[in-house]
């Protein structure tokens, strides 16, 4: 890494921690449901980005994960933050049950088939099914999340709480783009037949990437449920979802920073006009038609893979040895990658 | 027996609704294998447009009822026609050669972006249709009292959907129409002006939807803005049942939705209702995606 990125990065880090004190709890507030937004887009991000199966469906797995603490949480007495593995598994669990029988079907019929589940859910949470999710009016937790005796119950807590899980899903989200798992899910989305005779198990990767996605939105679920108090099921409409799909889609599909922007413009946008608020929604739509006119790719489409040749090469001797001092290295016919061609789509 | 008749004709009535719609989503999706999420909304606007005509331009009151029906379903008809060709225009003809999911996209954009506009125009509450067009009489048939609302709204959705059948079927323009469904590039080889089709179908669909909408506000007298995701998406789901891109088939779809849903209500419970037509769509596309009368199979689902 330069050392200019990295005093960008330290500079970005230390806004980002003073921040909160500085902005007071309204701003603050608003930052945290940007930063519930970007856990949400990035862990959609894995699904509809880097294995490009259109998913719709991602706030079924948020309700999961936030109607399993809340639900533990008011009939059980649980403290809060022990449900958060389970509230993963649980979605997790969910997501295999719902999307095994689907996985095979085509983009958009994938697509229409997830709207379903996230009104599926809704509709059982809305119909208080055994009497435990509190029908339309949902469940009220009265007890905070505590860590070590600390109460978090305060916008500024839930900040830096936020922002420690974003700063992890980045990392881990990051490591997972660049691993033998994430260029499989690239593989799919640019060519699943080509990625199947080439011996990937697609239907395991796609199965898998979605108990991964909803995993992560499980677990933020119970963040959710802590932070609003009321879980209800408003906060898990078709609209929530298509929210969410937008800050993907814009953003920049299988992009981290594009994930990170389109969160922050679409959470932060409305709130910055706030006398425009009757028109956000009008407007919101007319830019994603004009995005898909004028920037299919999203705001920051992902960088190309880019491998060193040469630097793989070197880890053997033996075929180095053989070939480099005939041809030299970079000239015509060595595989070199050319960083002035191969830099960006 | 005679509660099962009741919830039998109002399935019809409301499949009816569902079928009109399903046949804009079945040929936008025959000639551009494009889901048309904005559909919902023109049928919305349909149904805003009727009340607006039948209430401001006074149509209930200076004209014999018949005839101001009439003449307010072509105004309807029109209007959406000419609305479903700009929407075409502006939102997915610089998107005819890219991927999928970027039309997909734009047309979720234009659904948000006219049931906004619809509701800043009109507000977010219900609007009430007038009552002096809502006939609440009812005829004895067959031993049963079926209400006549229901026998015109099934009457009109049958005619419309066969002067439908007729003009694919028959017309030299229907038949230009299911060449470009069936294969783009051979339409094009043969002299067909597929751009122009392409904008036929955009005004065929949304002006059959718009009638549905005026349909559904004489049926139950109230509609909201955003009743067009919850409508379009069962009529969606009712094209897929009867086989995408089938017209004959988006109208069994309907019907059949319509039916199953009344039946689901009267008998399971009436709060299950909607999550009923999502779990017959995913049992559709599990054993038989291909819908009921689909059986172009040449692409994998």
């Amino acid at each position: 890494m330069k050392i200019a990125s990295k005093l960008q990065l330290a500079g970005a880090g230390v806004i980002l921690l003073v921040l909160p004190h500085v902005a007071g709890p309204y701003w603050t507030n608003l930052l945290n449901d940007m930063g519930l937004y970007t856990i949400l887009g990035l862990s959609l991000n894995l699904i509809l980005g880097q294995a490009g199966l259109f998913h719709m469906g991602h706030t079924a797995f948020y309700a999961v994960g936030a109607y399993t603490t809340a639900i533990l949480a008011t009939k059980f007495d649980v403290p809060i933050l022990w449900t958060m593995p389970l509230s993963g598994l649980l979605a997790g669990l969910f997501a295999l049950l719902a999307a095994r029988p689907v996985i095979h079907l085509r983009g958009d019929y994938l697509l229409v088939v997830t709207i379903g589940i996230v009104e599926i859910v809704r509709i059982t949470l809305v119909n208080n099914v055994f009497g435990l999710t509190g029908g339309s009016n949902g469940l009220l937790i009265v007890n905070p999340i505590s860590i070590f005796g600390f109460e978090i119950f305060r916008p500024i807590h839930f900040y830096y709480l936020i922002l420690a899980l974003a700063v992890i899903t980045i990392i881990l989200f990051y490591l997972l783009h660049n691993s033998r798992f994430g260029r499989a899910l690239n593989y799919i989305k640019h060519d699943e037949l080509a990625a199947e005779s080439s011996g990937i198990n697609t239907t395991h990767y796609k199965l898998s990437v979605f108990a991964l996605g909803a995993v992560w939105a499980g677990m933020l679920g119970t963040i959710f449920a802590a932070k609003i108090e009321t879980v209800s099921p408003q906060s898990f409409s078709y609209s929530e979802s298509v929210l969410l799909f937008a800050i993907v889609i814009l953003g920049g599909p299988g992009s981290i920073p594009g994930v990170l922007l389109g969160a922050f413009l679409i959470t932060g946008l409305p709130e910055l006009f706030r006398e425009l608020q009757s028109f956000r929604l009008l407007l919101f739509g007319a830019a994603m038609v004009a995005m898909m006119i004028f920037r299919p790719q999203g705001l920051i489409p992902p960088r190309r893979r880019v491998y060193d040749v040469q630097k793989y090469l070197a880890r053997f001797p033996c075929a180095i040895s053989s070939r480099v001092p005939n041809s030299g290295a970079g000239t015509a016919g060595t595989p070199a990658p050319n960083p002035s061609t191969a830099g960006a789509e | 027996m005679i509660e099962f008749f009741q919830q039998f004709t109002n399935g019809l009535a409301v499949g009816g609704i569902y079928a009109l719609i399903a046949l804009g989503y079945t040929m936008v999706y025959g000639v551009l294998k494009l889901i048309n999420f904005a559909h919902g909304d023109l049928f919305t606007f349909g149904s805003y447009l009727g009340m607006t005509f039948l209430i401001s331009f006074a149509l209930s009151g200076a004209l014999p009822p018949v005839l101001a029906v009439v003449i307010m379903f072509l105004m309807v008809m029109g209007c959406v026609a000419l609305s479903g060709y700009l929407l075409e225009k502006a939102a997915y003809l610089p998107l005819r050669h890219t991927p999928r999911l970027t039309a997909v996209v734009s047309a979720l954009g234009a659904s948000i972006f006219l049931q906004n506009a619809i509701m800043l125009f009109y507000g977010p509450n219900y609007e009430v249709y007038p009552d002096s067009l809502r006939i609440s009489s009812s005829v004895n048939l067959l031993g049963l009292d079926v209400p006549v609302m229901r026998i015109i709204m099934l009457s009109i959705s049958i005619l419309l959907m066969l002067a439908l059948y007729f003009f694919t079927q028959k017309t030299k323009l229907g038949t230009a129409i299911r060449a470009v469904a069936t294969d783009q590039a051979a339409a094009r080889l043969m002299g067909i002006d597929v751009n122009r089709i392409i904008s036929l179908v955009f005004m065929i669909g949304p002006a059959l939807g718009g009638a549905a909408g005026v349909l559904l506000g004489l049926y139950y007298g109230q509609i909201r803005y955003d009743m067009g995701t919850m409508y379009g998406l069962k009529a969606f789901i009712a094209a897929i049942i009867g086989g995408i891109g089938n017209i004959p088939g988006a109208m069994l779809g309907g019907m059949l939705l319509g039916v199953l849903e009344a039946m689901g209500a009267a008998y399971i419970s009436p709060a299950w209702k909607d999550a009923l037509a999502f779990l017959i769509l995913i049992i559709i596309l599990i054993f038989r995606p291909t819908g009921i009368l689909g059986e172009r199979t040449a692409e994998k689902i």
